[in-house]
């Protein structure tokens, strides 16, 4: 694998810093003691900051789309001055604040261990997930050699964590959403393997940086569009998202599987459900969007840090993701696992055998483009469908 | 099927309200469920009662108009207009032209503010987000107009006996043509957003079906009559002040889902912004806006139903008089009581999620249902 030099910044200064410790004559351990210490600390901080920017950001893309500004208060108020887009910068931590003050409530005749550590298993697992994601050249804790693997593994951990909550809060509507998300979660898992199974296999490899690596030459989103839809479509399901919440399912059973809890741990909850959305997103970065490389690596896109590009990227699927969330209604629980049994998992093994086929006979980009044509043409079809639809209800109504 | 589930299951019932994001107001619905599915529910209803009925028999006749503002909180226009009519009907008086028109104005601009609300919050009840706040936008336009001649925003007040309580306000009618001009769009706009959703349609299509048997058996009236087919519009069929003259269509559905409710509300508000299109130039040239009756009025005694088209169906008052200024028997037959006796029935065997799109698609305002 070829390094640039001048990316490795992280791996420079990592080194740099070992060189002075043991210049000083103390042991080797001692650095990575203090190491494994600080790293995690890092990407905590890192975690933390970006879910609460991402939440700021997610309430000033809905403003935006709703005719209003979204929170101006908290914050350095001179931003808010040079355009209230960007105002309210600190809401989030304020509301973060907020919810730590608040009384932690323990519902009559709940089941104490499992309800208190639920939230602590939502929050681990979607952080773990962040260990093996690649924000940058050099810039990933641990390149595992399963990296995607792991990240679905760990993520899978969530379904228990909400059925841990649904089911100890003594709440009927609790435990509704835990069933529905049970259900859904274990549904969409079964698409979303598949699809990351076809990347694997065009890239040759489950360790992300590889698979980065893979997509010098031109993003899988180009080989492999149809398996970017599935995977988009799954993901959105997988981390419980709106318009496929229906375990939480505000407007039928209130909030589901977090309806009982307060404070801190509803934050664990909330904070857990954007980190995932963010992982989601950075995934689908990494997976079908180049990772960290640069779009062209033609000179002034070279000059930028990687970690930038993988940030744009991750940042731009959660600007999609947002705008969707706020725009579709949800779809019914039962036609909801319909969907994925009867639609999504066959189509999944119908594009995971002509992925297969495409690069057995080097001809990906045509299954590519037959599905974009197909997509399109159902696209122009069902606007045409709603056109006629419409026309049909002026003329009979 | 080989063998039928040999674990043992039990029912369970979940109270959805008074207090719960979907049930517009405090309507509590206690449903029975087995998982997901509803076994019965049982509408409990009576949270909001405030005995209107009876605090009108102790008031003047011209007393009670503020009163029917709080019935229907989203049509008060109309709700005045039934009262007012009603009254009218009992003393045999005529009212001026153009306060007809006037009441056709605000009565069809009060019915698009309560169907816009109606979309953003059966969107909402859908898990729909922006659209709540793309309706809302709107409809903000509409209550600005109406504020800027009643000045009230919700419970307007707006109508008396014999007439209206003032002349249009200068300006209005400019207002209210650019208005018109604006909404007709946003409409198109807001219908774009749902009426191909494959999510929506799925959501509503074949949900809460309602035969036209059983909704003229359990006395729907208004959009969820209209949904199934039935053809009947008080504003048509039982027609009253100046409706005859204006032309317009009755919007009906087919099978009576909630795609069908949903339809038929979106292509009335067209229906109302072609009425008001009507009325805009008869308004112009001034004239009384008020018949020349004493505040206190005294009927003769006697008895009158009166029924007007509310955004919501029928709302209908039987006043009996004694010949004093005072109502002996006043009341009032409520569209969303009698659509909301349709529950338990349309409940039964559907999913805890098509509960909710279906008090939606049904639209029911608990003022008016507890009165």
């Amino acid at each position: 694998m070829e390094q640039d030099p001048l990316k490795t910044y992280w791996l420079k200064v990592y080194l740099w810093l070992q060189g002075l410790w043991l210049a000083k004559g103390l042991p080797l351990w001692g650095f990575e003691l203090i190491t494994m210490v600080l790293v995690p600390a890092a990407i905590f901080g890192f975690i933390s900051a970006n879910t609460m920017f991402l939440i700021w950001l997610e309430r000033k893309v809905i403003g935006r789309i709703q005719n209003r500004i979204g929170p101006m208060l908290a914050g350095p108020r001179f931003l808010g001055r040079i355009s209230p887009w960007f105002g309210g910068l600190l809401q989030t931590a304020a509301d973060a604040m907020k919810l730590l003050l608040k009384e932690d409530i323990l519902p009559a005749r709940a089941d104490k261990w499992v309800f208190y550590s639920a939230p602590v298993v939502v929050f681990v697992g979607a952080f773990m997930t962040y260990l093996v994601i690649p924000f940058g050249q050099g810039m990933i804790v641990s390149d595992l050699n399963i990296g995607v693997l792991y990240i679905l593994a760990i993520s899978s951990l969530s379904v228990i964590a909400i059925f841990m909550a649904g089911w100890s809060s003594n709440n009927k509507y609790s435990l509704l959403g835990g069933f529905r998300a049970v259900g859904q979660i274990i549904t969409y898992e079964i698409p979303l393997v598949i699809s990351i199974l076809c990347v694997a296999m065009l890239a040759g490899s489950l360790k992300l940086t590889d698979i980065i690596e893979a997509q010098r030459n031109g993003w899988f989103l180009f080989a492999l569009f149809p398996v970017f839809i599935l995977f988009l479509a799954s993901a959105v399901a997988e981390v419980n998202r709106s318009p496929f919440d229906i375990a939480e399912g505000e407007s039928e059973i209130v909030a589901g599987f977090y309806i009982e809890y307060t404070g801190m741990r509803f934050a664990m909850f909330f904070l857990a459900e954007y980190a995932s959305t963010f992982v989601a997103a950075a995934l689908a970065a990494t997976l079908f969007l180049g990772g960290w490389l640069p779009p062209v690596a033609v000179a002034p896109f070279t000059w930028v840090p990687s970690f930038f590009w993988f940030l744009l990227k991750t940042y731009l699927m959660l600007v999609a993701l947002i705008t969707i969330r706020w725009s579709w209604p949800r779809p019914r629980p039962d036609q909801f696992m319909e969907f994925g049994w009867k639609v999504l998992i066959p189509w999944s093994f119908v594009i995971l055998f002509l992925t297969g086929l495409g690069i057995y006979s080097n001809l990906l980009w045509l299954v590519s483009l037959i599905f974009l044509a197909a997509i399109l043409g159902a696209f122009v079809a069902h606007r045409s469908g709603l056109a006629a639809t419409t026309r049909v209800q002026k003329v009979t109504i | 099927m080989i063998e039928t589930s040999t674990v043992e299951t039990e029912a369970f019932e979940v109270n959805v309200g008074p207090q719960h994001p979907s049930t517009h107001g405090v309507l509590r619905l206690v449903l029975k469920l087995d998982g997901e599915k509803v076994l019965s529910a049982k509408p409990v209803i009576g949270y909001l009662h405030r005995a209107t009925e009876k605090i009108c028999e102790a008031r003047a006749y011209f007393q009670i108009v503020p009163f029917t503002d709080r019935l229907d909180y989203l049509g008060s226009m109309n709700n005045n207009w039934g009262y007012c009519m009603a009254v009218e009907r009992l003393c045999d008086i005529i009212i001026p032209q153009r306060a007809e028109y006037i009441r056709v104005v605000l009565g069809e601009l009060n019915r698009l503010a309560s169907h816009l609300v109606w979309y953003g919050t059966f969107a909402l009840d859908l898990g729909a987000v922006n659209a709540f706040l793309f309706s809302f936008r709107d409809r903000e336009k509409i209550v600005d107009l109406l504020e800027l001649y009643c000045g009230a925003r919700l419970t307007y007040n707006a109508y008396r006996i014999g007439g209206l309580w003032m002349d249009l306000p200068e300006g209005f009618l400019d207002k209210l043509a650019v208005l018109v001009d604006y909404l007709e769009p946003k409409l198109d706009e807001l219908e774009d957003l749902f009426t191909g959703n494959t999510i929506f349609v799925t959501r509503t299509k074949g949900v809460g079906v309602v035969t036209k048997e059983t909704a003229l058996a359990y006395g729907l009236s208004g959009p969820p009559l209209r949904s199934t087919g039935f053809r009947w519009d008080l504003r048509r069929d039982r027609p009253y002040s100046v409706y005859p003259k204006l032309q317009f269509e009755v919007p009906v559905g087919k099978q009576g889902d909630c795609f069908d409710r949903y339809a038929v509300r979106m292509q009335e508000m067209r229906e109302s912004l072609k009425i008001i299109r009507q009325c805009m130039d008869t308004l112009k040239p001034t004239g009384p806006f008020r018949a020349d009756v004493p505040l206190e009025v005294k009927p003769p005694p006697g008895e009158v139903y009166c029924a007007a088209e509310s955004p919501r169906g029928e709302l209908g008052y039987y006043i009996v008089s004694d010949g004093s200024v005072k109502p002996y028997r006043f009341k009032i037959r409520a569209p969303s009581f009698s659509n909301l006796c349709i529950m338990p029935e349309l409940l039964k065997g559907v999913t805890v999620a098509d509960v909710i799109a279906i008090v939606g698609s049904i639209d029911i305002v608990l003022g008016e249902v507890d009165r």
